[in-house]
């Protein structure tokens, strides 16, 4: 038995997907990367249509933020792993070429777990029309391309007004979010914490200072903090609509709980059982690599991997470095182009917090990271790559901690 | 014997002027005064509160738009800030803030606005005619000879601004430096910032500090007088000499 399609495809269409077939498969065989971006790519100048043909017709959720949507997507299509085969990117590749390339297979009515970058949220949104948005975050990153915070929070907020029929699932904590989250037809609020406020201190609306106090925050202007219907209680619960459930997932921190109920909520809208969701979501150990554990080097050391890459995520990752004892902490430092060229965010990382523990420093940038600790005053030694740092390390184990370019190389070299 | 009072260095409205790490600056003037036995007091003014008249060095740092013009209007309510320059108080201000101590400067709805009126240059899109695009943005690593009078050694950061600054006529200070690599100022004459009396105003994030230690200490001497010198860390001249090599080769 085949799969009825809702719609037959055009002919364009169905000869995009021919040729993405063709060009990830041959990416794939000559190890240029998963193949994820180069066949989306070319199906989209096939057919510009192509991306609407095969993502509309099917139950569909993106989820977008400056930190998390990877593992959100992750978490959310195990939930929804429940009703059945889902589609994700689960590569993390969130422009449209790789949301293209991780629904060019049939069947094409399956339900999609969909990461999609902040920028390009709308053109994806417009073209795939997703029941659920969930929104999380939005926190500086990568300085030199300057993404004011505010005009993504803008752009969210205009598709939000489009989408007649779409459900947000959004994070009452970050100002700029909440925001965004209140043109849309439909918002579940979730309270998914925020740790990093330096980013939305002023009003998104009207531009005074916001207040804030422990239960929330608030302008002037009437804008203020919606009540949250879902939210985190503490480590192993959730507040889920008026309930207290246990709530325990495999992946460490608050952060990751937070995460979690995020995408419970969206799985929610899907008629997934809250309780389903979390059984499923436990069980994931790591995502793309992150929070595994790897022999790095060759005299036996294992590092576990954590990906920090800009103020907001180091901010987490203190948090869950300060979990377990302590361990010496490799720090791999990059300032490429898909990390942000410009540095200076490591001096709003409160690096006087790892004091106390080894610290080892590497990557590229990794003289700028020893000028920060020096004056951390964080006792720490330099070099060449993250094998001599573990290597240097004084204990077995070690938690490394990479910034997306350096982090995507480590993995290469210690998943290879 | 006679304990010195801590030197007080206030980071204006951070919440409004450290998008861009700048905050670091304070961190790098405090404990090269605490690494020479002196004390430090760092003084976060947050948005919103009067500036604090009594300060000896006062930072501003890199911003977004519209919370650069809140930053404006917050200091000129009151003018503590021109009180205390005119008391001898010293000021680093970066990239926004550079912009917000001049005359006036654009705002993100394309309107211009007023500035502190510390220094006398004025900011614009462009000084080019209306009818020419505007300069791109400036984005990317610079580097800048400082003016030889400051006895300053290369200054090395990062830029990152769409906005040109030039000084208005009866301005009495001088450039910061020449642009060797990047943009500055953007005008004819390859400058980048300003040195007026005890304020600077310049559009090097890195921080500036952290990367240019000289600087620092040329602050710190204008409030402190004469100061012991101060051998490290040895981890900013590795950064330098990184720095130095990696643009040379660019
Ligand atoms: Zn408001």
């Amino acid at each position: 038995m085949t799969t009825p399609l809702p719609r037959r495809l055009t002919a364009r269409t169905q000869l995009a997907l021919a040729a993405e077939r063709l060009a990830s498969g041959a990416s794939r065989r000559l190890g240029r990367g998963s193949g994820e971006m180069i066949g989306g790519k070319i199906a989209l100048r096939i057919s510009p249509g192509a991306l609407a043909e095969v993502g509309s017709n099917r139950p569909t959720a993106c989820v977008s933020a400056t930190n998390g949507k990877t593992t959100t997507t992750r978490l959310l299509a195990r939930a929804l792993g429940t009703l059945g085969p889902v589609k994700s990117n689960g590569g993390g590749a969130n422009m449209a070429p790789g949301v293209m390339t991780a629904l060019a297979r049939p069947p094409y009515d399956s339900p999609a777990a969909l990461e999609v970058d902040e920028i390009w949220l709308p053109k994806v949104a417009r073209a795939i029309v997703p029941r659920v948005v969930l929104l999380l975050n939005i926190s500086r990153d990568q300085l030199d391309r300057s993404n004011e915070t505010r005009r993504i929070a803008a752009i969210w907020r205009e598709l939000g007004a489009e989408l007649r029929d779409t459900v947000v699932v959004a994070n009452v904590d970050d100002p700029l979010v909440a925001w965004a989250a209140m043109t849309w037809s439909r918002q579940v609020w979730v309270s998914a914490g925020q740790n990093w406020t330096a980013d939305a201190m002023v009003c998104p609306q009207c531009a005074r200072l916001l207040h804030r106090n422990a239960s929330g925050w608030w302008c002037e202007c009437g804008l203020a903090r919606p009540e949250p219907i879902v939210s985190v209680a503490g480590l192993g619960e959730l507040m889920w609509f008026g309930r207290r459930i246990p709530a325990r997932i495999d992946l460490p921190g608050r952060v990751n709980l937070a995460n979690a109920a995020m995408a419970a909520a969206a799985a929610r809208e899907f008629g997934v059982e809250v309780e389903d969701a979390l059984a499923a979501m436990r069980g994931i150990g790591d995502v793309q690599g992150r929070y595994q554990e790897v022999p790095l080097g060759h005299d036996g050391h294992q590092a576990r991997l954590l990906l920090a890459k800009n103020p907001a995520g180091w901010v987490e990752m203190m948090e869950l470095l300060n979990l377990a004892p302590p361990r010496p902490v490799v720090i791999d430092f990059n300032s490429q182009t898909a990390d942000g060229r410009d540095p200076s965010w490591i001096w709003d990382v409160p690096f006087e917090r790892l004091s106390g523990r080894q610290v080892l420093v590497t990557g590229g940038r990794k003289e700028d990271m020893s000028v920060r600790l020096a004056y951390a005053e964080v006792p720490h030694s330099v070099h060449d790559d993250a094998e001599a740092a573990a290597a240097a390390a004084n204990e077995k184990v070690v938690d490394v901690v990479a910034n997306y370019t350096a982090f995507r190389d480590l993995l290469v070299r210690t998943t290879r | 014997m006679i304990r010195p009072s801590a030197t007080r260095i206030a980071l204006i409205y951070p919440e409004l002027l450290g998008t861009y790490g700048d905050g670091g600056n304070a961190i790098v003037l405090a404990q090269r005064l605490r690494w020479r036995g002196l004390r430090a007091e760092i003084v976060e003014v947050p948005a919103g509160e009067v500036v604090p008249a009594d300060c000896d060095i006062y930072l501003l740092g890199g911003g977004e738009d519209e919370p650069q013009v809140l930053a404006a209007d917050g200091m000129r309510r009151n003018r503590s800030l021109l009180r205390a320059v005119s008391g001898g108080a010293a000021v680093l201000a970066v990239c926004a803030g550079y912009q917000v101590i001049g005359a006036t400067f654009p705002a993100g709805n394309g309107q211009i606005h007023d500035g502190v009126n510390l220094i006398d240059v004025e900011t614009r899109r462009s000084f080019e005619p209306p009818d020419a695009p505007p300069p791109p943005r400036a984005v990317g690593d610079i580097v800048v000879e400082p003016s030889p009078q400051l006895g300053l050694p290369t200054l090395y950061g990062y830029e990152n601004h769409g906005g040109r600054t030039r000084p208005l006529p009866g301005f009495r200070g001088i450039p910061l430096g020449t642009v060797r690599v990047g943009v500055g100022d953007g005008t004819p004459a390859r400058t980048d910032g300003v040195v007026d009396g005890k304020v600077i105003g310049t559009y090097l994030h890195g921080p500036v500090l952290a990367q240019n230690p000289a600087l620092a200490d040329l602050l710190l001497t204008w409030v402190h007088g004469p100061l012991a010198p101060l051998d490290g860390p040895r981890e900013v001249g590795i950064l330098r000499d990184a720095r130095a090599h990696a643009l040379a080769e660019g």
